[in-house]
């Protein structure tokens, strides 16, 4: 088994370490068919209106980040199906104690996290002391919250203050805020795995989790510390939603399909669901084909049945277009 | 595994012995569903009389269905994300082929059939020639298929189900001896129980899919034809979907998310049966009690008051719970 991205310590070979995964020769590609198919089907405007290329990083924001803690969970050999609903209980958590009111605001995004942090130690607690394989536990997770949350709630409710719409609507200079807090959190991610004794012992544990054991990597800890990371990213996710949406509501998560595709994209950028092996950068790549996609169809104007129609091939194809290579069986 | 010789001890203990052990080797899902079973029909005496069972069977006799094919899958170790889109898109893709003529019945389950073939051979071939593993193919699957299903009808399914189509889902047939009513659903997972026990449990097919769960590499080194395997698995379990959908169709009727959640009610049905994820382990007469358990509980929160949000809570403590127990036994036994 061999794993990519081990850490590096020397200086000189920083920069080497950033190597360019693959799949954005894939963005590039996908960027420019679907250029040459604005440009003749349809209307044109996306080279010329700035403002639609900004909106594809945009529409990449929400589901970047939760991908970002998708992708730890993934290369620790775990999965987590619970985030949509994690995204939504912060959605309607967050407008709730806010209520319209800016001084709420620390009071919710603390309230959020602290919530982030537990759903994220239950799921790693349940995964590594119960031993239930994180696919069940996770899906366990998910339909608990989602029990919880329509129980609770059944429509919008509350709403977030003026100024904290900033998140989702504000820019520094040209730059959107939301773009740089995505790219902060995709360095964060790609640090904590390159940079960190975390990082090295989370590609152990997803590599092989008896070898890592049995070299004194403290397994159950790690993966409980990625659930969490994973958990607070949703968080983080959640809190751009409502900041967007302006108010919360308990399908804001499912219905943006954030379980499904992050792990879609994380796959797609090359992290391998047998864990081990991947990275956050390609994750984002994964992440920039979805939101050109999104942007393309919508400038084209592509019947939204149809969109996930292809959506679904080509999430297929561009997993294929790597994995077709390899020798090893799947199941 | 290694077994125990007991050493021989005088008359009575070791009978009691010997009757304990055989208890033990019970899977746990018949004295689970047995203890719930009870606590239902206490709380509605209906589900003590025959049509009563009847009733409840002709319910869960769909689930039982998608759970034998999911169980497959998940036994060969992968996941079939694509049988909830399979169901809408068997009860959407029905009522646009019926055009209320109940003379095209016939056909319109055979095109079904026909496209549950195509839908999983796609899959089988997608994870054994691409190498795409099955929880993304079958995921992108599932988009595609529900994309489809939807695009068909264009958002808003049209027409309605024939009554000799819904025959199938909710019928009952008349005067059978020694019954009475004898419900056509049940009659159709008896169907497909015995051929998919024959498949599984006494043809070599059984076995070789619990090799490649098993160890993969080891299956091959021993012969077995992974891929054709694993096409077939595949296969088998969109068949399985296409044939739950249509009883599901004719049991509860028309909708764009008749099928939204049954991928996971089925893995969940088959782990609570005692399958393993991930491959290995398996058995067809408990996955379809696991799914009679899952839809018992069902009953049992519904009678107890419970709100249906509560009961989604309810069936992911109870995932965890199993699950969590036969893995904290098996690890005591290490």
């Amino acid at each position: 088994m061999s794993t990519t991205a081990a850490p590096v310590s020397k200086p000189q070979s920083f920069f080497k370490s950033i190597h360019i995964p693959p799949i954005f020769y894939f963005v590039i590609g996908i960027f420019v068919i679907g250029m040459i198919l604005d440009q003749t089907a349809g209307s044109g405007d996306i080279l010329k209106n700035p403002v639609i290329l900004t909106n594809v990083f945009v529409r990449s924001v929400a589901l970047g980040i939760v991908a970002v803690g998708q992708t730890f969970v993934i290369i620790g050999g775990s999965i987590d199906l619970s985030v949509a609903f994690t995204i939504s209980i912060t959605s309607v958590m967050t407008s709730l104690i806010m209520h319209g009111d800016p001084a709420n605001v620390p009071t919710a995004v603390a309230a959020v996290i602290l919530i982030g942090i537990v759903i994220g130690l239950a799921n790693g607690l349940i995964i590594t002391k119960l031993g239930v394989n994180s696919f069940i536990a996770t899906l366990g997770m998910a339909l608990i919250l989602r029990g919880i949350l329509y129980a609770a709630f059944a429509n919008f409710i509350g709403s977030v203050p003026r100024s904290f719409e900033t998140l989702g609507y504000g820019t520094i200079g040209p730059v959107p805020i939301s773009i740089i807090v995505l790219l902060l959190v995709v360095v964060v991610g790609w640090l904590l795995l390159t940079r960190t004794k975390l990082g090295a012992h989370l590609y152990g544990v997803g590599g092989n989790k008896e070898v890592a054991r049995l070299s004194g990597v403290r397994t159950d800890r790690v993966l409980i510390a990625a659930h969490i990371f994973c958990a607070v990213t949703a968080v983080l996710t959640g809190l751009f939603v409502v900041s967007r949406l302006r108010s919360g509501a308990p399908w804001v998560g499912t219905d943006g399909l954030y379980d499904l595709e992050s792990i879609a994209t994380t796959v797609i950028g090359g992290t391998a669901l047998s864990g081990g092996k991947g990275g956050v950068w390609g994750t984002l790549g994964g992440v920039l084909i979805f939101g050109i996609i999104d942007t393309v169809f919508n400038q084209l104007g592509v019947d939204p049945f149809l969109k996930n129609i292809l959506k679904g091939a080509i999430i297929v194809l561009a997993v294929a277009s790597y994995t077709i290579r390899s020798k090893q069986e799947v199941a | 595994m290694t077994t125990t010789t007991i050493p021989k001890s005088s008359g009575g203990a070791n009978f009691v012995g010997a009757l304990w052990r055989e208890i033990k080797r019970i899977p746990p899902v018949y004295p689970v569903f047995l203890v719930i079973f009870l606590a239902v029909s206490y709380l509605n005496p209906t589900y003590q009389t025959l049509p009563g069972i009847f009733s409840f069977l002709r319910r869960a006799a769909p689930m039982a269905i998608l759970t034998i094919g999911e169980m497959m899958v998940l036994v060969s170790g992968g996941f079939d994300l694509s049988i909830g889109s399979i169901v809408t898109l068997v009860t959407i893709g029905s009522s646009m082929t019926l055009h209320n003529d109940p003379n095209l019945a016939l056909s319109s389950i055979l095109l079904m059939y026909g496209i549950g073939i195509v839908i999983g051979l796609t899959n089988g071939l997608i994870v054994s020639f691409l190498r795409v593993p099955s929880l993304i193919a079958t995921l992108g699957m599932a988009l595609l298929v529900k994309g489809a299903a939807l695009y068909w009808c264009g958002g808003a399914p049209k027409g309605y189900f024939t009554d000799n189509w819904r025959f199938l889902g909710r019928g009952f047939f008349e005067n059978v001896p020694l019954v009475g009513q004898f419900p056509a659903s049940l009659l159709i997972l008896i169907i497909v129980a015995v051929i998919t026990f024959y498949v599984f449990h006494r043809a070599n097919f059984g076995k070789e899919v619990l090799a490649i769960g098993d160890n993969v590499r080891a299956a091959q080194l021993s012969g077995v034809k992974v891929h054709r395997v694993r096409i077939l698995v595949f296969l088998i379990s969109a068949l399985c979907a296409v044939t739950g959908g249509i009883l599901i169709g004719g049991y509860g009727g028309i909708g764009t998310n008749v099928g939204e959640g049954l991928e996971m009610q089925a893995i969940a049905a088959a782990v609570v049966g005692g399958t393993l994820l991930l491959g290995g382990k398996g058995s067809v007469p408990d996955a379809i009690f696991g799914a009679f358990t899952l839809e018992a509980l069902f009953s049992l929160l519904n009678l107890l008051g419970l709100p249906k949000p509560y009961r989604d809570a309810v069936q992911g403590l109870i995932i965890i719970g199993a699950v969590a127990y036969v893995s904290l036994r098996t690890r005591g036994k290490r």
